[in-house]
């Protein structure tokens, strides 16, 4: 009778604890992003969310790339809980995902349709087979050129175009007295910058950064020959003062018309084909990124911005359900009523590249595909190697070795050294930080 | 005997003044221009002369209210100056007047505290707000901003209480006069100038703060700092926004420093020249 009793006491108590939280008490979810426009956009259509779920409010901390890393891995690895969603890009997410930081993603909603994600974006995401951000907009790397400019030098860029192909297409495009120059590439030092493009293009000549047992492979006729092929299309066909240029400086230089061929993010197509700013948008071709003759690889340039979230949020049911919704099938569709089908986060859900709706709105949509599903990040190089990633390795030390070696490589393009002695420097930097790193591990 | 300064040497550091104002001055003055730019100007190139435009302002403040951050700023710098000097007042006082054997070494480890990189205590400082509940609160960045700040204003108020001779003190205390009163009617009123200068500076200096104000905030309690940082971009034409976002952020503190230029200058020479 008395555990009788005491049985009924406990159920009814559970029943209370039950009632209260399905009545949900309103939470706020601290979400940290990056300014990037995607995500300014979303701010301004969290009407619908807070519609839905009234109970959740939402506050937005936007803060610079580097700060924001270095404010959340201080709060992740004190386990302060100040946020409840974050934005990170795919660098982070399996380095942080293997230091337990973030909270798996396997328990997302049916009509989430977690297999309507890009593959390839959904394998970057994953450790072991499980997700542990969700995209909300993913790019790759291909070929931008100008249609009337290779027409009339009389050149045609194929859509698999090889590095000679590219060379010869530059060289026919250039008219430096008019101040169209045949290609735009990037040279501002940075690891996310210089070093994603020339990291994309080694891969595509079949050079890696490490071998097996993580020793440097700037030695190597791979590297030599990718590194001198970039120095020698930039300088005979290149802008000057390309050492500083990054996406930005290059997205203006294209859109002013001053350059034949840009070879950069797939996201840059958005923006070189807007009316609005772009003096060239109706004169642009895609073609995939290029490849070396013989080299099965097309650079396996992959990126994406992620929402996830950390293991010391508090809110963990109410940031999934936040960050289901930002990166839904009903998101896009919400995006492209309020602001067309351009606009729609590209490179994230197979389902938009079906629609036919977008592929009308957007001339860029089959080759963006083609280049974020043909990127490999679990082995970017044809070689054997101890890494994954695609334009970048995805290991913590990389952020200070990449940059290091993109200062090199910048100098070397601004004419202050040799590819020879860059590569040499590279080689015995990159050897000399790996050591103290305590590689291989 | 005066040492007459012939014409042609007056103009030449008159131009020697004007080109190291210039220089010094150049890189907010650009900011502004840039700030007057469309987004396409801005990264073109070189250019002194902008269209004008205040859609960059505009934007600013449509994708983020700068209101909220500008009070913080203000409460900030405001409060945490005024706590510094309450606290290091009668500190110098003691230094300056009654000094002993130690009080030396006490300034300098003042003043060492200082040299240490910030991020070093970064780990324990946000793990003591966390458990606290001062995170993301302007009272934790108050007390923390003036406890940065504290050894700079406690050594410049030395430097001033000791150039006041210890005899008015003496008289006054001849004349009845208690601790308290000697503090606030006799020393505070001669160090007018010293203490001004000193409250202008620590403004600036708490207004500039980006590491603190950054780290320990999220949404509440973030200042103009914040602000700032959150118009950079990884993708995207940003220049002439972030050129706006700092704009309106140093504008205050900008004005502030034109107005009480005479103060400052006068308070950072103030026993410069004996």
């Amino acid at each position: 009778m008395n555990s009788t009793f005491r049985a009924l006491l406990g159920a009814t108590a559970l029943c209370a604890v039950g009632g209260a939280a399905a009545a949900q008490d309103p939470v706020t979810l601290t979400i940290a992003t990056v300014n990037n426009g995607d995500m300014i956009r979303m701010q301004s259509l969290t009407q619908d969310f807070t519609d839905k779920n009234p109970n959740i409010a939402l506050e937005w901390v936007t803060l610079e790339e580097n700060i924001l890393r270095e404010r959340v891995t201080t709060d992740i690895a004190t386990n302060g809980g100040q946020y409840d969603v974050l934005t990170i890009g795919t660098y982070e997410v399996p380095i942080w995902a293997r230091q337990g930081w973030l909270t798996p993603l396997d328990d997302l909603p049916a009509e989430y349709d977690v297999d309507d994600l890009v593959p390839a974006v959904r394998e970057a995401l994953s450790v072991d087979g499980t997700l542990y951000a969700a995209p909300f907009y993913a790019e790759s790397a291909m070929v931008m050129y100008r249609t009337d400019l290779a027409e009339a030098a009389g050149v045609t860029i194929p859509d698999n175009p090889t590095w000679t192909d590219i060379k010869a297409a530059a060289e026919a495009m250039t008219d430096k007295e008019n101040e169209v120059y045949g290609i735009c590439l990037r040279g501002k030092p940075g690891w996310g910058e210089n070093m994603a493009f020339l990291t994309a293009m080694a891969n595509s000549y079949g050079a890696r950064w490490f071998d097996t047992d993580w020793n440097p492979q700037f030695d190597s006729p791979e590297w030599n020959e990718a590194l001198t092929d970039y120095l020698t299309l930039m300088n005979e066909y290149g802008p000057p003062g390309a050492s500083s240029n990054g996406f930005n400086e290059n997205l203006s230089l294209f859109q002013q018309g001053k350059c034949g061929m840009w070879i950069d993010a797939t996201v840059a197509a958005s923006f070189v084909t807007d009316p609005e700013d772009s003096t060239v948008a109706d004169s642009v071709g895609f073609a995939q990124f290029p490849n070396k003759e013989g080299v099965d690889n097309h650079g396996n340039w992959l990126w994406a911005w992620n929402l996830a979230i950390p293991a010391s949020s508090q809110k963990q049911d109410a940031a999934k359900t936040f960050v289901a919704w930002a990166t839904s099938k009903e998101y896009t569709d919400m995006v492209a009523e309020a602001e067309g089908w351009r606009a729609a986060p590209p490179g994230t859900r197979t389902s938009l590249y079906e629609n036919p709706e977008y592929q009308e709105a957007a001339p860029f949509a089959a080759m963006t595909l083609n280049s974020i599903n043909a990127a490999d990040t679990q082995k970017s190089s044809v070689q054997d190697i101890p890494y994954t990633g695609g334009q970048f390795v995805a290991i913590p030390e990389f952020q200070g070795i990449g940059t290091m070696v993109g200062q090199t490589f910048s100098a070397a393009l601004a004419g202050q050294m040799s590819a020879e002695d860059a590569l040499a420097s590279a080689q015995s930097a990159t050897a000399r930080e790996m050591a103290r790193a305590g590689y291989p591990k | 005997m005066a040492r007459a300064v012939s014409s042609r040497a007056k103009v030449g550091y008159t131009v020697a003044a004007w080109i190291v104002a210039l220089l010094i001055f150049f890189p907010i003055l650009y900011t502004i221009i840039t700030s007057l730019k469309s987004e396409q100007e801005a990264i073109a190139g070189f250019d002194l002369i902008p269209s004008f435009t205040l859609e960059s302002f505009r934007a600013v403040q449509t994708q983020n209210d700068y209101w909220k951050p500008f009070t913080n700023s203000v409460i900030l710098s405001l409060g945490s100056t005024l706590l510094a000097l309450i606290v290091a007042i009668p500190a110098a006082w003691a230094m300056a007047f009654s000094p002993t054997k130690r009080t030396k070494d006490i300034l300098m480890w003042m003043l060492s505290t200082k040299m240490m990189p910030a991020v070093a205590v970064l780990v324990p400082i946000y793990l003591i707000f966390l458990r606290t509940g001062l995170m993301d609160t302007r009272i934790g960045l108050t007390v923390m901003l003036m406890l940065i700040n504290l050894p700079i204003v406690v050594w410049m108020l030395y430097t001033y209480f000791r150039e006041i001779p210890g005899e008015i003190l003496e008289a006054a205390r001849m004349d009845g006069a208690t601790l308290r009163d000697e503090i606030v009617h006799v020393l505070t009123p001669m160090a007018v100038p010293g203490i001004a200068s000193t409250l202008l500076l620590n403004v600036i200096l708490a207004w500039n703060e980006a590491f603190w104000t950054i780290q320990l905030t999220t949404t509440n309690a973030a200042p103009l700092s914040a602000f700032i940082a959150s118009f950079s971009s990884p993708q995207g034409l940003f220049w002439a926004k972030l050129s706006a976002a700092s704009v309106l952020a140093i504008a205050p503190i900008l004005i502030l420093g034109w107005f009480s230029q005479k103060q400052l200058v006068r308070g950072l020479t103030f026993g410069a020249v004996k």
